[in-house]
């Protein structure tokens, strides 16, 4: 990610984190007279927590309104729509349906319905077996009814974090990345804040939105005690040609522990199915596990029979930074000065970190820091053409302004090279940076055809030498040697 | 050849609207298959575009530089590169149409008249309508994902022909301790391939009780290089943060990894050769009916799919070992397409059914009026097997093979005097079966 020298930077707020929660307050805050500083360790933004999700913006009807979560909850989703408008990313208002597999479950399924009802869930339906087959044909034929909730939708996590990024940045927000906050000490008003690099900066206000390490950054400024217990999500991705493909989110009904194992028509075409919900003690195991798959494709297709092995293209995992009271944890430190705690934010922190910006927004000013509108701030990004959603005549005006959409680099994906150009033009200088932002290398193929384009492309565009070519950060370096 | 930019220049340039060319027959790809079929149609007489989404032609042949090449098709072993200059040599020559670096996006194949949209940063959007198609996009290789190995997600997972062309063609070596799944002969040669270029390759591990590529690989790029082969046994983990660091082994105990008796091997890099698929995916959205045994296109005895005018073949219709079969097979699929534009059409034909041991059988009918070449795989490993074909379950013809296994393909020329004695009744079929 294009990354600002930190060596000199001298701020009014840093916020440490650049997932959802941490982007959506940047690009809050970036609607002020401030100077804002968003921090990452990772060689990109959203490469945590962020990364590896459902995906999901959900339909506001799991949890009840006595948590902040339900609130922020409710209050993001409405705020979507706008935020599409504004930035630019892939999100589909697909529904969402919750299927009962017998009595027991149809039980549940009343009272989801009445909490969505209490908590305003717009659209809320419960559903006879009749009408979940008119929605959703594919489901497994034991489904006696369920619950729809049409306000619910996915998008793709890590794409709408670059949008809002791309948008902060566009006001005046820096990004730094590769910047591990190790230290911090009180500089007079100020934090002096020192990155495991040796660069530091300071800053009035700090907003810790380091997911999965809040509670180390807590720590680090002094802050209050707590523990983030990472509780790992496994899933797979199944190939768009998959006959499982529904037409809207599928939820099993839910246990204590999670939201269950789903069946996800992702806003780009493919299927994902998982997550499992395991707790762990790694912060850093994303591994994938034999047992953990094996139970996904069980339960996934107890929603879909259709779900087959044969459509899985890649297993991943995703850690969730749970909390042991299961609610986010955002407010003013009473330890620490001017330090804002945004923790604990599991699911459903994709549908609710527009609303977690804006009410973190509200914290910056009640902890004391003034809030100027400036009259230049602008909601808007540019748009980025993508072949795969033109037509052959729209892509013919857009190869003849710029022959590079021409050519097709990720064929499975269908992503041109002037879209990953355009990618590493905007930071994405790694091999999993350009396939989060572009999609390529994300298809069937995973890569095997087109990552030696890209890894030319990158030696072209940027000039830097193939010994430095990395799939996420140091370490991942993808070749040894030449001959 | 046609040099494509000319032909541009006279059919589409300062045109309103689409670009439009039109042709007697439209192929799509232009690897060992499509090269073949190509020139055959062009030796017919007809007219033809040969559109290749990368910017050379030979397909997966140029980086195949080892030898085994071209023993049927030109009598002498060449490498990869050779195999495919000669054929390219010879499209030249010929009066086809090629377009490098064009990608066909779509295909409408349900009227008389066939559309291809295809983009490319020269030509901009075109479309290439034709009356008879020939898929012959070849296929890719299997994946991490597909093979669902657990662990982590680091850099240094690789398939085999990912490796093979960034060491071959791109010059680069991705890594120095390397850990080969799969005993295909993509991963065999690459086995010797990266130790050649300095690498220490530590093992082949296969999952099969048996090796699954070329005994003429196992030799040669196993055994004169003391490298260990493991049958039976599947890499159950990898680990690693940001690059491979080492991987668990575990031998297979009734089909499921024993735990207790798996040991780890030190790597960085992790190449797969876990078989290929046909990549059929525009095939899929044409509407073109898909074998399940092969991945690849049903197809009749004239090598044409479901969709009349579409034909297919080479390793998009079903994966071969040698890239000479592939240009036999294509050969046949250009002189067909062209009798089909000539509304030359067999009288008759009859349904071949893959009998006992037998996974499939490619085409999957016959016409007893032009018996032709029938190419199939073993669902067995046998010495001393009996090949057995059978008509309406009386037996027809037998042939002795010394060795059967899944991974060898096989073939058997039926003769106009084989067929002569047979009684075809109008729901005849023939089976085909190994004992």
């Amino acid at each position: 990610m294009a990354s600002t020298d930190a060596a000199a930077l001298r701020v009014d707020v840093a916020i440490v984190g650049a997932g959802l929660s941490g982007s959506c307050i940047a690009r809050q805050l970036s609607a002020y007279k401030l100077d804002v500083v968003l921090l990452d360790k990772e060689c990109d933004v959203s490469m945590g927590v962020s990364r590896a999700n459902s995906g999901i913006v959900h339909g506001g009807f799991h949890h009840n309104l006595k948590y902040l979560k339900s609130r922020l909850e409710i209050r993001g989703n409405l705020m979507y729509d706008r935020l599409q408008r504004e930035l630019d990313f892939p999100f589909k208002r697909c529904g969402i349906l919750v299927a009962a597999l017998n009595d027991e479950e149809m039980k549940y399924i009343d009272h989801l319905y009445t909490q969505g009802v209490e908590n305003g869930a717009i659209g809320i339906e419960m559903c006879s077996r009749e009408r979940m087959f008119e929605l959703e044909p594919k489901l497994n034929p034991d489904c006696v009814g369920g619950l729809h909730a049409p306000g619910g939708g996915v998008l793709e996590p890590y794409r709408f974090v670059f949008s809002v990024v791309e948008s902060a940045q566009k006001n005046g927000v820096e990004v730094v990345t590769g910047f591990e906050v190790v230290h911090a000490e009180r500089a007079g008003e100020r934090y002096r804040i020192h990155a495991a690099d040796g660069r530091q900066m300071e800053a009035r206000y700090v907003v810790n939105a380091a997911g999965l390490f809040a509670d180390r950054v807590s720590e680090i400024f002094g802050a209050e005690e707590f523990q983030i217990i990472p509780r790992k999500g496994e899933y797979f991705l199944l190939d768009r040609a998959t006959e499982a493909a529904p037409q809207r989110v599928l939820f099993p009904v839910p246990t204590k522990v999670s939201k269950g194992m789903l069946v996800i028509p992702t806003v780009e075409g493919t299927v994902l199915i998982g997550p499992t919900a395991q707790e762990i003690e790694d912060k850093e195991d994303l591994s994938t596990n034999t047992d953990q798959l094996n139970l996904i494709l069980d339960q996934a297709r107890k929603m879909v029979p259709k779900v087959s092995q044969t459509d899985v293209i890649t297993a991943f995992s995703g850690l969730r930074p749970a909390l042991a009271d299961g609610d986010f944890y955002i407010d003013i430190s009473a330890k620490a000065p001017n330090f804002i705690q945004v923790a604990g934010i599991q699911s459903p922190g994709l549908t609710a970190a527009p609303a977690i910006g804006e009410y973190v927004k509200d914290l910056v000013k009640k902890a004391g820091c003034s809030l100027v509108e400036k009259a230049e701030w602008d909601p808007y990004v540019s748009k980025l053409p993508r072949i795969r959603d033109l037509g052959p005549y729209e892509a013919d005006n857009l190869v003849n302004a710029n022959p590079a959409y021409g050519n097709v680099v990720c064929r499975c994906e269908e992503i041109s090279e002037a879209e990953i150009v355009e990618a590493i033009h905007r930071g994405h200088t790694t091999l999993d940076g350009i396939k989060y932002f572009t999609r390529a290398g994300m298809g069937r193929c995973q890569g095997g055809f087109c990552s030696y384009k890209i890894i030319k492309l990158l030696i072209r565009e940027t000039g830097i030498s193939y010994k430095d070519i990395q799939k996420c950060g140091a370490g991942s370096e993808l070749l040894r040697d030449a001959l | 050849m046609v040099p494509a930019a000319s032909f541009y220049a006279m059919h589409c340039e300062g045109r309103e609207g689409m670009k439009e060319l039109q042709y007697d027959v439209l192929v799509i790809g232009a690897g060992a298959a499509g090269l073949a079929a190509a020139l055959e149609v062009s030796r017919n007489n007809a007219s033809c575009a040969l559109v290749e989404r990368e910017s050379h032609l030979g397909g997966i042949l140029i980086q195949c530089i080892h030898n085994g090449f071209g023993l049927e098709e030109y009598k002498e072993e060449l490498t990869g590169p050779e195999f495919a200059e000669r054929q390219i040599q010879a499209v030249r020559a010929a009066d086809v149409d090629v377009f490098t670096d064009t990608t066909v996006t779509q295909l409408n194949a349900e009227n008389d008249r066939k559309e291809a949209y295809c983009y490319s940063a020269v030509y901009g959007v075109l479309r290439i309508s034709a009356r008879a198609v020939i898929l012959a996009m070849g296929c890719r290789e299997r994946n991490r994902g597909n093979i669902r190995t657990p662990g982590t997600r680091p850099a240094g997972v690789y398939t085999a022909g990912l490796a093979q062309r960034l060491v071959n063609i791109e010059g680069y070596i991705p890594g120095k301790d390397v850990v080969i799944v799969g005993s295909g002969d993509i991963g065999l040669i690459m086995a010797r391939r990266m130790t050649w270029v300095g690498a220490k390759v530590h093992a082949v591990i296969e999952i099969q009780p048996y090796p699954s590529g070329l005994t003429r690989n196992i030799v040669q790029c196993l055994n004169d290089f003391e490298i260990p082969l493991y049958l039976s046994h599947v890499v159950s983990r990898i680990e690693g943060k940001h690059r491979v660091e080492k991987v668990q082994v575990s031998p297979l105990t009734h089909g499921i990894p024993d735990d207790e008796n798996s040991f780890e091997i030190q790597c960085d890099t992790l190449l797969l050769s876990v078989g290929l698929i046909p990549e059929n995916e525009l095939s899929k959205e044409a509407g073109v009916e898909i074998n399940s045994q092969t991945n690849g296109a049903l197809v009749d005895a004239t090598m044409m799919t479901s969709i009349d005018g579409v034909f297919s073949c080479g390793n998009v219709l079903h994966v071969h070992d040698l890239a000479d079969w592939v240009a036999e097979e294509a050969r046949r699929a250009g002189a067909y397409a062209v009798g089909y534009l000539r509304n030359e059409r067999p009288k008759r034909q009859m349904r071949i059914k893959a009998g006992a041991n037998v996974r499939y059988i490619n085409p999957a009918m016959f016409d007893p009026d032009n018996p032709d070449k029938l190419y199939f795989r073993s669902l067995i490993v046998k010495n001393q097997a009996k090949l057995q074909i059978k008509l309406d379950h009386k037996p027809v013809k037998e042939l002795r093979l010394s060795h059967v296994q899944p991974s060898e393909m096989l073939h058997v020329n039926l003769k106009p005097k084989d067929v002569a004695g047979w009684n075809i009744m109008k729901d005849s079929v023939l089976e085909v079966s190994i004992e």
